[in-house]
């Protein structure tokens, strides 16, 4: 049951990661594209000495790429890249798809751990509801906070710390999305509305705290265009909600088959409902609703 | 559509404890593709590059 659920898993994360690579080609790498040629624009090659850019240093884009010069080898997006652009448009559909992958495998086996459990009682449900937390949780909360960004901005000279603050503020969603479950089911004796307002305060309470007390980054040089940054950060969002949405759909499906076969072929074996497990769970009617 | 009305019973901890192994397996996959610079994958910026559009549009922090 668990292997089958994980082997469903990684199926629909694998599938879920091309659909949402190609929305992403479709969609973000146009705006892709215009950033990295606004950083070539910006920033002298890196064989020519720093400064005789026709551009001049008034620009701050120039001025942040000639700082990083030095040690800015490894990340030239002209002919001398290490990846040519069009591999590494090939490669967005393999990375998609390698996150899928990853993301699908982890959110079977914790499925198979709610399942029964927490939340909806049917396979189907669950799993829509556990993929839009689990979007909330590992995209909307550290999107607020660090949004994504195009090439050329960002300092390179950061990105240990960005990552480790990314990481940071994933784990306070995924926390506060736990705390917000358990929230909810200690008060599940109340009514439905103090259930949801202590749930929402369970999840609030910690992502604002985060929010507000991790350092902001803003490395955005000045001459970007806000335009362009808007789009590139809606097309990147927009690939994660269709990642997550397609995926919510392909594995709820795959599950809601699962459990009909097991069913199927268990269901005399396992007939009492009444497991210790789910003595403690609200009763399904008003779950269900 | 039978699975969206019909309950499903919990599966026991020591059966998905049997499978707890694949996390870190499937959390590495995850780390080389969104984040590694190398140190763990050794590819130099390699990796990071084939992986360099896919960490902006997913919105990950990228150099």
């Amino acid at each position: 049951m668990v292997r089958t659920l994980l082997v469903r898993g990684l199926w629909a994360g694998l599938l879920a990661g091309l659909i949402a690579g190609g929305f992403a080609f479709a969609f973000g790498e146009p705006h892709v594209d215009s950033a990295i040629a606004l950083e070539e624009a910006a920033a002298p090659p890196a064989h020519e000495p720093a400064g005789s850019s026709a551009h001049g240093s008034d620009e701050p884009a120039a001025q942040a790429s000639g700082e990083a010069a030095p040690h800015d080898h490894g990340h030239d997006h002209g002919e001398e890249a290490v990846v040519s652009r069009p591999v590494q448009k090939a490669g967005l559909f393999l990375a998609t798809g390698l996150y899928g992958l990853a993301v699908g495998g982890v959110f079977a086996l914790v499925f198979a751990g709610l399942r029964g459990r927490v939340g909806p009682r049917s396979d189907g449900r669950l799993a829509l509801a556990t993929a839009g937390a689990a979007f909330t949780a590992v995209v909307l909360v550290p999107f607020v906070k660090y949004p994504a960004n195009p090439p050329a901005v960002g300092d390179p000279a950061t990105i240990n710390d960005r990552t480790l603050l990314y990481v940071v503020i994933v784990l306070v969603g995924l926390a506060a999305t736990a705390i917000a479950v358990a929230t909810a089911r200690r008060a599940s004796s109340a009514d439905p509305w103090v259930r949801w307002v202590a749930a929402a305060g369970g999840f609030l309470v910690p992502v604002i705290a985060a929010w507000m007390l991790l350092p902001g980054v803003d490395e955005v040089p000045g001459g970007f265009p806000a335009t362009l940054l808007w789009e590139f950060r809606i097309a990147s969002l927009g690939t994660q909600v269709v990642f997550w949405a397609a995926f919510g759909v392909l594995f709820g499906w795959a599950s809601d088959r699962v459990s009909a076969r097991h069913a199927a072929t268990t269901r005399p074996a396992t007939a009492p409902p009444t497991s210790p497990t789910t003595s403690s769970t609200p009763p399904s009617p008003a779950s269900s609703s | 559509m039978s699975g969206l009305t019909t309950p499903s019973a919990a599966i026991p901890f020591p059966r998905l404890r049997l499978w707890l192994p694949a996390v870190p397996v499937l959390l590495l996959v995850a780390y080389l593709v969104l984040m590694d610079n190398g140190a763990v994958s050794q590819t130099g910026a390699f990796l990071h590059e084939l992986m360099h559009d896919g960490r902006h549009l997913l919105g990950v922090p990228c150099h």
